[in-house]
């Protein structure tokens, strides 16, 4: 009699009752079911959906820790001036002090969209009595790495609690959601709180506060700053490490990368989309470029900021980065056919840009990019698939012919 | 002329415990069972009532949709029991075999003079029409209609299938006679395909047929496969499918005027103590087969191959078809944090924290259990990995699920067997039930469309 037999018991005594789903997701949880298979093939492969999503959460954690660091570093630094020409080990950023204003802002925002997801998920499941799906534990993480550090914690509440409801379980729960649900989330926090996800204010910890008084900080993107045509302030190695303000853990492309690594490296991400995405956003970039090179734009548009900034270094600043690798990935809401994943990918990259560059309001279109292209999925696919059907009726045709 | 067809797309699972190439010769078993679900979509309408005696290859029942469809008893003896199941459907005809065994008469054919149309009917009078299988739909071929091909696939590339070249030694003149009978139901050709690393094949020699070379990993064997590499099935056309096995029965008949549905059954998986290969007749009670063999505790016997095979008891019986029976763990046993740690001794598709990716030769102890519970889909572009189709396979299966007969005809159902799908079944990480789910569209097809 162990914790194993004790759990098997309570499970076999609650079979069938409401309640069951929501013992079955804990218990799943410490133990891989005993089911076994019936019917179809008799071996199944080792992974399941818990498995794939516990990787994507494994690619995720170096950015969550970072953003903790990169908080305190960015508020600390704020007040008391930037190290320049940091690497990416140096001890100005990697220290206890930056950790612990990082961990005491970022873990509440943890709890409290892992708390209230996961709440609505187990409502939901024991309601229309199916399991508890896994889908929530990757947005669970995502939320908190694509908001602004300060965001007061109802808000996020409030927030994920519509994300979840509407976004997802109104489609019918894991799987079947068109929006990535994450990015629901956060286009919600964005039209309904808009001085807290934009501006900037927002971005740094205690700039809220300290605005207006004589320690008044800034806290401005390096987007934000660009959109009012002034200078790039960071060197191109602090944005490529992370060490810049913006959303929780969007900020480190390098950290980024390796969890695109991975993910790829795993099969769990479609390196295809991650690659279209990123040749989408150089194309329009690029385009851009030849625009001012050419002359067309003068320097007084106000447009003229964003689109000189070098094709290249669009992807290191902002959340296109995190956006490619963790969000546009989604395999419930991209497009679900190889080729379909091409454009896809393409056409968010291309429209992230875009977005960027003539939305002077707002100047970060990834979210915005990918949930166009989540809503274009499906028709995007169909049209793949017509292919292949239009295909066998030529073969037909070539035959009867 | 004979294309080289290579595959590149699959997943070759290697299984401990195949079979050994050695052939013990069982004797005769008691009982034996005709269980009409092997035929699947028949009907049958019972011939021998509970009592009568029977010869082996006398007909047992025919299809309600076709009485010249006759299905014979394997074995001579007397039909002791009709089991049937809720209203009344008959689950197993059960004969409990004489101690001498006595053959109904066919008579010798001279196969080279016959016409297409005296084999089609040697082949209804002798029962040996249910060998013969039709894609689309994949079930015992409509006899109304006139196949383009006919195709044998003599590569089992399934996990721990029973080897062809080995099992059907010595056959050459029952596999010569009954390709030649075969040529003469379609006025295309008979296509025949074997592994293109295999010396021994006694199909290399026959005359009459065309001889493809097949590579590459599972489900290069599935005739459904080289169907589409050879010549893909479009609308409105139909194949006929027949495996080596059943050829050596058909050839048999021909040549002797005999049926005799003996099969070289492998024993193979890791329950068995020493996986080798029997002889034994279709029908044969699993027990009798292997008996002083077995593991018995906890174990998943099937009868087939793991991916399509059907799970049976001790007291079970073999199938009509089956050419193979594997003995598995069972799998109902719960694992630490077995959806997290890293897993070494378990098969996968991915790189999850799963190491299957390191060591492909290696041999693995699979079990029984789903490694996860049912899901929605949720992950895309694993299944078209191991899917080598000119198909999408998600959207087919979602096509079958939300039951569109026109999308499920354009997105290619008629090229495909529930079989094919045992791939994508088997690293489906959401653990939804593929060959299921295109078994029932492949139902509901054939049933509004005819």
């Amino acid at each position: 009699m162990g914790l194993k037999q004790n759990l098997h018991n309570l499970k076999e005594k609650y079979k069938g009752t409401k309640m069951a789903p929501a013992f079955n997701a804990i218990h799943t949880f410490l133990y891989l079911p005993n089911e076994t298979t019936h019917g179809g093939t008799h071996i199944k492969a080792a992974d399941d959906l818990k498995r794939t999503m516990n990787i994507v959460i494994m690619a995720l954690v170096p950015c969550l820790i970072f953003g903790m660091f990169n908080a305190g570093y960015q508020h600390n630094a704020a007040i008391n001036g930037f190290t320049e020409g940091m690497s990416f080990f140096s001890g100005d950023f990697w220290n206890m002090n930056n950790f612990l204003i990082g961990l005491t802002k970022i873990l509440p925002l943890v709890i409290v969209s892992y708390g209230v997801g996961l709440l609505i998920e187990f409502i939901f499941a024991v309601i229309k009595g199916h399991e508890v799906e896994e889908g929530y534990l990757v947005t669970g993480m995502l939320v908190p790495l694509i908001v602004p550090v300060d965001l007061p914690l109802w808000m996020l509440a409030v927030a994920v609690a519509f994300g979840v409801v509407i976004g997802k379980e109104v489609f019918g729960g894991t799987g079947m959601n068109i929006l990535n649900p994450a990015l629901t989330i956060r286009a919600f926090l964005f039209f309904a709180y808009p001085t807290w996800m934009s501006g900037d204010k927002v971005w740094v910890h205690g700039a809220v506060e300290a605005a207006g008084t004589a320690d008044a900080i800034s806290g401005e993107t390096i987007l934000g700053s660009l959109a009012q045509s002034q200078p790039l302030s960071y060197s191109v190695s602090d944005m490529f490490f992370g060490f810049i303000p913006g959303s929780v853990g969007e900020t480190s492309t390098l950290l980024i990368l390796l969890g695109a690594l991975f993910l790829i490296f795993t099969k769990i991400g479609s390196w295809r989309i991650m690659v279209s995405a990123v040749i989408g956003a150089l194309v329009m970039g690029f385009i851009f470029n030849q625009v001012v090179a050419l002359g067309w734009i003068g320097e007084t548009s106000k447009f003229h900021g964003l689109m000189k900034l070098e094709f290249w270094k669009h992807l290191l600043i902002g959340g296109f980065a995190f956006g490619a690798v963790y969000m546009a990935t989604d395999p419930v809401t991209a497009s679900q056919t190889n080729k379909g994943k091409w454009i896809y990918g393409f056409l968010i990259g291309f429209i992230s840009i875009m977005i960027r560059v003539f939305n002077p309001a707002y100047p970060e279109g990834v979210m915005l990019a990918i949930l166009l292209m989540n809503v274009f999925a499906p028709t995007i696919d169909y049209y793949v698939v017509q292919g292949n059907v239009k295909r066998r009726l030529k073969r037909l045709k070539a035959k009867t012919a | 002329m004979s294309k080289d067809i290579r595959i590149k797309k699959g997943l070759d699972i290697k299984l401990v415990g195949e079979a050994e190439q050695v052939t013990t010769e069982l004797p005769l078993g008691s009982v034996f069972a005709i269980k009409p679900d092997d035929f699947h979509g028949v009907i049958p309408k019972i011939l021998a009532k509970e009592g009568t005696e029977v010869k082996a290859g006398q007909a047992l029942f025919y299809s309600k949709s076709d009485e010249r469809i006759l299905f014979p008893s394997p074995v001579s003896g007397k039909v002791t029991e009709i089991v049937r199941g809720a209203r009344r459907k008959v689950l197993a005809i059960k004969i409990t075999a004489d101690a001498q065994q006595e053959y109904k008469d066919f008579g010798k054919k001279d196969v080279d003079a016959m016409s297409g149309e005296e084999v089609k009917n040697h082949l209804f009078t002798s029962g040996c029409w249910p060998f013969v299988k039709q894609r689309p739909y994949d079930v015992i071929a409509n006899p109304n209609q006139a196949p383009k091909a006919i195709f044998v696939s003599a590569y089992a590339s399934a996990p721990l299938a029973a080897d062809y070249d080995y099992a059907l030694k010595g056959k050459e003149a029952e596999l010569q006679a009954a390709l030649t009978a075969l040529t003469k139901l379609t006025t295309g050709k008979v296509h025949v395909s074997v592994a293109a690393n295999s010396t021994l094949s006694p199909f290399k020699e026959l005359k009459g047929v065309e001889l493809h070379k097949v590579s590459g990993p599972h489900p290069s064997g599935n005739v459904s496969t080289q169907i589409a590499q050879i010549s893909p099935i479009n609308k409105g056309e139909v194949v006929w499918v027949v495996t080596p096995q059943d050829l050596v029965v058909i050839g048999e008949l021909l040549l002797t005027g005999k049926v005799n549905i003996t099969r070289t059954v492998a024993l193979a998986g890791s329950k068995f103590n020493k996986p080798q290969y029997v002889t034994a007749k279709a029908g044969a009670q699993i027990a009798d087969v292997v008996k002083g063999n077995l593991d018995a505790d906890n174990t998943r016997m099937i009868s087939g191959n793991v991916l399509s095979g059907l799970e049976v008891a001790q007291d079970g019986f073999l199938g009509y078809y089956d050419n193979l029976i594997t003995a598995i763990p069972e799998g109902d046993d719960y694992e630490f944090f077995g959806w997290n740690k890293p897993v070494f001794n378990k098969i996968s598709a991915s790189r999850a924290l799963t190491f299957s990716w390191l060591n492909p030769k290696k041999k693995y102890d699979l079990n029984t259990n789903t490694n996860g519970e049912h899901r929605a889909f949720v992950v895309t572009g694993s299944y078209e990995e191991v899917f080598p189709l000119d198909i999408y396979p998600m959207q087919l299966l979602k096509a079958c699920m939300y039951k569109d007969l026109d999308e499920m005809e354009g997105l290619g159902a008629y090229e495909i067997a529930p079989e094919d799908f045992a791939l994508t079944e088997f690293i489906c990480v959401s653990k939804q039930p593929h060959q299921k789910i295109i078994r029932e569209g492949l139902d509901l097809m054939r049933e509004e469309l005819g």
